[in-house]
């Protein structure tokens, strides 16, 4: 049994939602210099080189990347030889919240009821997820969401006999149905099977995967590309402008499913696609 | 084509404005998103005066990162434009002349562009940090308690921006498409 004090964890929450707000992660940049190059429209170039200097302005000036610098999403991966100390580890985790928001000058974004719409003024409650895993360690992945992207994402329930192609079909619809709305170049995060909740998940966790890694799965790493060169075949562009560059990545993740269905979810980020990964 | 133009719009400039010219903006713009564009909508509604006179004005749907001590403002790119669709024609029929979002907007919302003689800009969204370069000063000057979310009076100084959907209802989202695809 390890002990873990909920300060840690407090701690730790909080640099990594200032710093995930300020540096984009090197995969999503790589691939912003990459479509610099290969871009075939001239306005799309325009767009794609704004896009890197911005990056360098918010790192240098320590300015979010972008004014939307979302709703907190958090993952946790918890060995079960871990006992945690201290605070209740929900309110451990809010507190690396509010602290990351109010020090790293990022916007707060939350209302308290989504009805009645009152700010909380301090970013908080994140949206957490727990795993437990075996081990001793903690894993935690911070992923501020903008919303202008997660409004343009779906769950679609297909039937199993709409297949890879019905996948294919749903995420390229999604994304043409996105145009401009989602800061185009986009990252798309896809979730197949699980239940209506449980695919909606993946696609989030797909979002948090390097751009670098493809599926392990042969035939989804295939789905994986075929559905990036559609997307980028549609020619919506940097901006929604035009051009060859729509999207930078598609990441799936799959789970098992029922045999009457095959829920599938697309989880539409902007180019902003924010992730920090810790090892505690 | 580029063009250096003075803001607020006058009525001239903003029909001499065509979908796809580069504009770099100066002058003084006005910040409101959703929750002031509900708020302004309600008054209108129940015909009390709103705080900004919005005649020949234009309006940037943008809610900033707070400013650092030695900083005019945060990050500060645009804001989806169709959650402001349903408040926009009212605005527009008070002589509101230019906007400044990212995204689509709806048929009412073009109609009463072509109508009022409007010009609808895009900014790039996600360059929040180099567009904050071009505001020089920034202030609060409606609805405080709104956070982010309130109303500031902008000056910008060569305020990079697109013109999407002019004055005529010339739509750059429905044409650069199939342009770029050569349809």
């Amino acid at each position: 049994m390890r002990s873990i004090h909920t300060d840690l964890i407090t701690k730790n929450i909080k640099e990594m939602c200032i710093e995930a707000n300020l540096v984009l992660c090197e995969d999503v940049k790589s691939r912003i210099l990459g479509a610099k190059k290969s871009e075939r429209s001239e306005i799309g170039k325009q767009i794609l080189g704004q896009l890197e200097e911005n990056m360098k302005i918010a790192k240098e000036d320590s300015i979010p990347i972008c004014q939307d610098t979302g709703m907190t999403v958090v993952f946790l991966e918890i060995g079960q030889e871990v006992h945690f100390e201290g605070a209740l580890l929900e309110d451990a985790i809010n507190e690396g919240i509010r602290q990351g928001y109010s020090e790293g000058y990022l916007r707060k974004s939350v209302v308290k009821d989504p009805l009645l719409r009152e700010n909380t003024k301090d970013n908080t409650p994140g949206i957490i997820h727990y795993n437990i895993v075996p081990g001793d360690g903690v894993k935690i992945t911070v992923a501020p969401k903008g919303f202008g992207s997660e409004n343009m994402s779906r769950v679609v329930m297909l039937k199993p006999a709409d297949g890879a192609e019905g996948v294919v079909k749903t995420v390229v619809e999604t994304v043409q149905m996105a145009g401009p709305n989602a800061c185009p170049p986009m990252v798309v995060g896809v979730g197949i099977g699980g239940t209506f909740e449980k695919c909606a998940i993946l696609a989030k966790k797909a979002l948090t995967r390097n751009l670098d890694e493809p599926s392990k799965l042969p035939h989804i790493a295939q789905l994986e590309q075929q559905i990036l060169d559609l997307i980028n075949a549609t020619g919506i562009g940097p901006g929604g402008l035009g051009g060859s560059t729509t999207a930078l990545g598609v990441n799936i993740e799959t789970y098992p499913t029922h045999i009457a269905g095959l829920p599938v979810a697309v989880n539409i980020c902007c180019h902003v696609n924010r992730h920090v990964t810790r090892m505690i | 084509m580029e063009k250096h133009i003075g803001v607020p719009l006058t009525k001239s400039v903003a029909a001499s404005l065509e979908a796809g010219d580069y504009v770099y903006l100066t002058g003084t713009i006005y910040t409101a998103r959703d929750a002031a564009h509900k708020r302004m909508y309600e008054s209108i509604q129940k015909g009390e005066s709103i705080p900004i006179e919005v005649e020949h004005q234009t309006i940037y749907y943008l809610g900033p990162t707070p400013a650092r001590e030695n900083q005019v403002i945060g990050s500060a790119g645009p804001t989806t434009s169709s959650r402001m669709d349903k408040y926009t024609p009212e605005l527009l029929d008070r002589g509101l002349l230019g906007m400044i979002g990212k995204g689509k907007r709806n048929e009412q919302v073009i109609e009463s562009m072509k109508r009022n003689g409007a010009v609808y800009f895009a900014a790039v969204g996600g360059a929040g940090a180099l567009l904050s370069k071009c505001i020089v000063e920034s202030e609060v000057v409606a609805y405080e308690d709104l956070g982010t979310e309130a109303i500031r009076k902008l000056k910008v100084k060569d305020l990079p921006v697109i013109v999407v959907i002019d004055s005529k209802g010339n739509n750059m989202y429905e044409t650069a498409v199939n342009d770029f695809l050569g349809k």
